[in-house]
């Protein structure tokens, strides 16, 4: 700071400090020149919202010119290459189900037990172990997750489930139920310490066990975080890509058997990138619309989760 | 507690009760779930090291100076990750040039500046939605605009750009948590000496939230080197038999940025090419690449660990 010997006071001598007008004026711009650049860095993040919306609504308008919506959601075939195209999302929204399902069948029961561990169980000195090795598992790319699905887990899974084919939805699933864990079992193990203590401890006052304070005070009192936690769990299996694209086979169909490969809308996007069809093509199109689908499911998952984390943060 | 009140007749008729039963259940059913859980933990730890066992195990003795150096092949033997590594140091750099200046800057505005109004809610629930948007969206964001209207083409920069928004909210939540640590009175005592606002957060707030940043920062990168969806969304070659220019050089102003407009792959493409392909050769490529991403992204991963923590220990 450039505090200058003010000339003009007297009495005081050189041992009085005083601020110069052309300091405090430069000051004054600089604040608020800084306030400005600050804000437009925060508004980025609006922008780069909008300019994913726009990107997906107007590259999708063009594909919604040469295709019906109606056919695009009612179609049950997939095939956009072929000399007579067929739009059919359902085929990829299935198989994108299919694999999320399995992801949540393993990290629901998994990351309920664990947060409770964690939450209600473990002396504080293990959670500090605990925490950090979740977040290790949380910091693995998700291609070295696709590796040991395909390379390490299929060939096992193999041996004990007949019919399993090479690529296919399950190991994949059990593979994004494991990523998809550290997620779910932090945000539900912040609902359950938003539990008041005061709950805990008139529990424990009538004589309930740690575990039945668990399931019949914590968990009902954290109900709507929790539920949150898997609908941000299922939304971020709905988005993974290179586990899918890696180890579910890129064959766009009804997936009904778990068994067998089938692509997701992720792992079509990827397919389709990685190909040579020129771009403005309709069947190059099909990833915008694709994406759009996409991008509106784990809208509509965020948005539920998001309301619902709100509510429990209102009731304490 | 009713059966063993010897003073009530009334009690004393009713079945017994052996408390000492009861608790020892509800005793037994708490140690039973504790195992539970410490299964379940085992479990997914399992996985982790597994899949750490696995790989090295099948690409550890691949990584030699060799297949650090050469360019990919149609020979796995020969092929080597040089472009791969390459390309992921420029891209990683031009993201954290772009995302942890912007990301900061963001969190400074939301915590020391916004007026609590509308266009402030709407920032913190984009920031908050932004977080959960799938990565390959933002790989066909970056296709949609900066490829296809800006033209700027499926270059370094493009990447860099794209990573940087990716990993955006990240920085933003770690800057915000980190300022909202820093302690009222720094900020009332920097007031009360006569800083303006700009003073107090250049040269209060943010030296007292530079580790929590840092973290975040690192989080974000981890995060940003291995994502591989939105990279191939936007058109990234996957067979690079070239280097980027150099961004040194030899000559007057001794640095150039013509890298960022060069074509690349970067070390997830790579792996996922050759995870695709049938050979097994060309896996074993593949596993030692894993291997080294995994490597960084764990030991990046263990760093922020260790900074929060003696952050939190110090307080």
């Amino acid at each position: 700071m450039t505090f200058t010997d003010n000339p003009g006071s007297e009495g005081f001598g050189r041992s009085a400090l005083a601020v110069s007008p052309q300091f405090l004026r430069r000051r004054r711009l600089v604040g608020l020149l800084m306030r400005a650049v600050l804000f437009a860095m925060a508004l980025v993040s609006v922008l780069v919202t909008a300019g994913i919306v726009y990107v997906l609504i107007s590259e999708s308008a063009k594909f919604f010119a040469h295709v019906s919506i109606v056919d695009f959601l009612t179609d049950t075939e997939w095939t956009p290459v072929f000399e007579n195209p067929r739009f059919g999302i359902v085929t990829l929204v299935s198989g994108t189900f299919v694999s999320s399902l399995i992801a949540l069948l393993v990290a629901v029961p998994l990351g309920t037990i664990l947060a409770i561990y964690i939450s209600e169980f473990a002396q504080p000195r293990l959670r500090e172990i605990v925490k950090p090795c979740l977040e290790l598992l949380a910091g693995v790319p998700t291609v070295a997750f696709g590796y040991f699905a395909l390379l390490f887990l299929t060939p096992i899974f193999r041996q004990f489930i007949p019919g399993l084919s090479g690529f296919n939805l399950l190991v994949p699933g059990i593979v994004m139920g494991i990523m998809i864990l550290p997620y779910i079992v932090s945000v539900s193990e912040d609902a359950m310490s938003a539990v008041p203590a005061s709950l805990r401890e008139g529990a424990y006052a009538l004589g309930f066990t740690r575990l039945q304070t668990a399931v019949r005070v914590v968990i009902p009192g954290a109900f709507s975080g929790v539920t949150a936690a898997f609908i941000l769990g299922m939304s971020r299996a709905v988005g993974e890509t290179m586990v899918v694209a890696i180890a579910a086979g890129q064959q766009a169909k009804i997936a009904y058997n778990p068994l067998e490969g089938a692509a997701t809308i992720t792992a079509y996007i990827v397919q389709i990138s990685l190909g040579d069809l020129p771009h403005g093509s309709i069947a190059y199109l099909t990833i915008f619309a694709a994406g759009l689908t996409l991008f509106l499911m784990t809208l509509a998952f965020n948005v539920v989760a998001f309301w619902l984390r709100r509510r429990y943060r209102e009731v304490y | 507690m009713t059966g063993a009140a010897p003073q009530s007749a009334a009690a004393s008729r009713l079945p017994a009760i052996d408390e000492m039963k009861i608790v020892r259940r509800g005793r037994r059913l708490d140690v039973q779930f504790a195992v539970l859980g410490l299964f379940a933990l085992t479990l997914s730890m399992l996985v982790l090291l597994s899949l750490i066992l696995d790989m090295a195990a099948d690409g550890l003795a691949r990584i030699d100076l060799q297949f650090l150096t050469s360019f990919p092949s149609r020979r796995p033997e020969e092929a080597g990750i040089l472009s791969a590594w390459v390309g992921t140091t420029l891209v990683m750099i031009t993201t954290a040039v772009l995302a942890i200046p912007l990301g900061v800057g963001a969190g400074i505005y939301l915590e020391e500046y916004a007026p609590r109004n509308f266009l402030t809610s709407v920032i913190e629930i984009n920031v908050t939605n932004l977080a959960g948007v799938p990565s390959i969206i933002y790989g066909l964001l970056a296709l949609g605009l900066f490829v296809q209207v800006f033209a700027l083409g499926e270059t370094i920069f493009v990447a860099g750009l794209t990573l940087a928004l990716l990993i955006l909210p990240i920085v933003i939540v770690a800057t915000r948590e980190a300022i909202r640590s820093v302690p009222l009175e720094i900020r009332e005592a920097a007031f009360g000496v006569g800083a303006d606002r700009w003073q107090v957060a250049w040269n209060f707030i943010l030296p007292m939230a530079r580790p929590g940043i840092l973290t975040g920062a690192i989080v974000g990168m981890s995060r940003a080197i291995g994502e591989t969806a939105p990279v191939i969304t936007i058109g990234a070659l996957t067979f690079i038999a070239f280097l980027p220019p150099p961004p040194v050089q030899a000559e007057f102003p001794f640095v150039n940025f013509d890298w960022l407009n060069s074509p690349f792959t970067v070390m997830p493409i790579q792996m996922f090419n050759w995870v695709s392909r049938p050979q097994a050769g060309f896996h074993v490529n593949a596993a030692a690449t894993g291997l080294i991403l995994l490597v960084m992204t764990l030991l990046m991963n263990g760093v922020a660990i260790w900074l929060r923590y003696r952050i939190r220990s110090r307080r």
